[in-house]
């Protein structure tokens, strides 16, 4: 089997975990989650050099990835428990009273693979120009990424990050938006639009790739051009991948109705029926 | 009783506390690193940032990624000192400093100046009088206001040894340096100023010295009153404070804040919960400052010497 249908078996895996996890919680965001489930899975099990049996939060020498829209938690645990960050059945306790897997990712009890707790928006960039300035400090040339969202850059400190990302030549650092056009409120268009995007990550100084977030041959070369661009100019690299909110269940896909709601079991059903079961349920 | 005075050693600002204290953890700490948002010199980071250019970073008037930039650095073991006018480093980024700090348990030192009314004449927007309540409600946040520039200087090194947040808050104005140059800064530990029996006086930052200078006003009268500088308002000392008021009967609490939210609510719940006692608040109640000298401003915003005297009297007086 080649690597990329590994990474798309795994994807649909992850897929079936994320639509268990929010129905079980009877709470959630599926939408994103599934939207975003190919990029955090190339990354997770192709791109990142990472050690999830011997993780901790100073990162030192391996890449980090950060989590900024933090509502993404359900694809967020289940790459980490896939990956061996925690037991995969773990994923059962998800948004449970006293589990690791809070709503929004937190650092207080301490789940492996979480570096800072995320959930309020447009804080992610910034802690990741943090630890890309402290890695080279620390003569450390591993990358940092980061996960955002489209609506998220609605945020002002967005773009404070990003101007300050660029004065200080951050060139290891890998922004990734989960561009799905949808918000809670409706489309990215409708709600505020944001016009050109990438015009405005190139004007803001940084190199810009758009990619197809659905196609994991195109992932991983957006990483690898990423890479290869942002050490050529020394500039930090947003990649806008395309993708369609709800990706993979027909009825959720590309609409803002199932942002931060959880199917009822019945429904939950019809959506597992289109998702097969690869690396077997937790 | 031992009879105890202090002595101005000539007037300095607190700020400039900070950064000898900044600097000298440059010397001695290469993992401290410092951030400032366009306010650099204000701030007394200039000499840090001369000496160690390749660990100041500026991050320009963009104060909400300068708290996220500090927590990304203190991930990998940096430690580092992120500062603007109280003003800016606290109410303007308050949800940064809860996700990205406080409830992350970074490493990151907030450092404040021109906190409070004697910012002076810049006026009410640059004038923050509730940082302190903002600060110490937030969970795993340390809150220190020290009271001149010794003190200020041994804070800074301080909070560079507890791993943790902290909001360490300082001043603008030259005023009174006279605690002693080579002290020992104890997070936490109040320090008793002067012994008194009948008054207890719990003061922070700049109201320290007027505190004192209120003591002696106080004992001409046949009072004695004990000042006692609570540097560390977060955590509290909450044995020094009730010792205190089970021997003297009656409290005072001065500081350069809303009473909303401040040193002496914290002081007050305490007492109540444990020791009720007559007390009374010397702080701001619930307006906004103005432009004028710090101390035009802290005469008539009732934060003075004279002021504390009367406060101290009252409360006796209704033992």
């Amino acid at each position: 089997m080649s690597n990329i249908q590994e990474l798309n078996k795994i994807a649909t895996q992850i897929r079936r975990d994320i639509i268990r996890m929010v129905t079980g919680a009877q709470s959630g965001h599926p939408g994103g989650s599934l939207s975003s489930a190919d990029i955090l899975t190339a990354l997770f099990f192709s791109e990142l050099n990472h050690s999830p049996a011997d993780w901790n939060r100073y990162g030192k020498g391996y890449d980090m990835f950060f989590l900024s829209a933090g509502h993404l938690s359900p694809v967020f645990y289940s790459v980490l428990a896939r990956s061996g960050y925690f037991p995969v059945k773990e994923l059962a306790t998800f948004r449970e009273f006293g589990s690791r897997l809070q709503g929004h990712p937190s650092i207080e009890k301490g789940l492996p693979g979480v570096y800072e707790a995320s959930g309020s928006l447009g804080q992610g960039l910034s802690v990741a120009c943090g630890a890309a300035i402290a890695k080279r400090l620390n003569k450390d040339d591993r990358y940092v990424y980061v996960l955002m969202g489209d609506g998220e850059s609605e945020e002002g400190q967005v773009w404070e990050a990003a101007m300050f990302a660029v004065h200080h030549r951050l060139d290891k650092l890998i922004a990734i938006t989960d561009w799905n056009g949808q918000q809670i409120d409706g489309t990215v268009d409708d709600v505020i639009g944001l016009g050109n995007l990438e015009a405005k990550w190139k004007a803001f100084g940084w190199n810009c790739i758009k990619a197809d977030g659905h196609d994991m041959q195109a992932i991983l070369e957006a990483f690898r051009k990423a890479k290869e661009t942002g050490a050529q100019d020394r500039k930090p690299v947003m990649i806008l991948m395309k993708t369609r909110m709800g990706k993979g269940v027909d009825f959720m896909e590309d609409t803002c109705e199932w942002h931060g709601k959880a199917p009822k079991p019945e429904v939950a059903e019809k959506a597992l029926a289109q998702l097969e079961e690869t690396l077997g349920d937790y | 009783m031992e009879k105890q005075s202090f002595t101005n050693t000539g007037n300095k600002d607190t700020r400039s506390g900070f950064g000898a204290g900044l600097l000298e953890l440059g010397r001695t700490n290469e993992s401290v690193v410092a951030l400032a948002a366009d306010l650099k010199g204000s701030v007394k980071m200039d000499a840090f940032a001369k000496e160690f250019p390749d660990r100041f970073f500026q991050a320009g008037i963009a104060e909400a990624n300068m708290i996220g930039v500090g927590a990304g650095l203190a991930l990998s073991g940096k430690i580092p000192f992120v500062a603007s006018f109280a003003a800016f480093v606290t109410g303007r980024v308050y949800d940064q400093i809860r996700q990205s700090v406080a409830y992350s348990e970074t490493n990151v030192k907030i450092c404040a100046s021109h906190a409070g009314i004697t910012l002076g004449e810049d006026g009410a927007t640059h004038q923050i009088l509730e940082d302190i309540g903002l600060m110490r409600m937030l969970p795993h946040m340390v809150v220190i206001n020290p009271c001149d520039y010794n003190q200020t200087k041994a804070a800074t090194i301080a909070i560079a040894e507890y791993r943790g947040p902290v909001y360490l808050r300082f001043g603008r104005p030259g005023v009174p340096n006279f605690t002693p140059e080579d002290q020992k800064f104890e997070i936490g530990k109040a320090v008793r100023m002067t012994e008194g029996k009948d008054v207890s006086i719990f003061a922070t930052g700049h109201l320290v010295w007027e505190s004192l200078m209120a003591a002696q006003q106080l004992e001409s009268k046949g009072i004695s009153a004990e000042v006692i500088n609570i540097h560390t308002i977060k955590p509290l000392d909450k044995k020094a404070i009730l010792e205190s008021v089970i021997k003297t009967g009656a409290a005072v609490s001065a500081e350069e804040h809303f009473i909303a939210g401040g040193m002496g609510e914290a002081i007050a719940g305490l007492l109540a919960l444990n020791r009720p006692v007559p007390m009374e608040y010397v702080a701001i109640d619930d307006k906004f400052g103005q432009s004028g000298t710090p101390a035009r401003l802290m005469k008539a915003y009732g934060l003075d010497a004279q002021h504390i005297a009367e406060a101290a009297e009252k409360a006796i007086a209704r033992k």
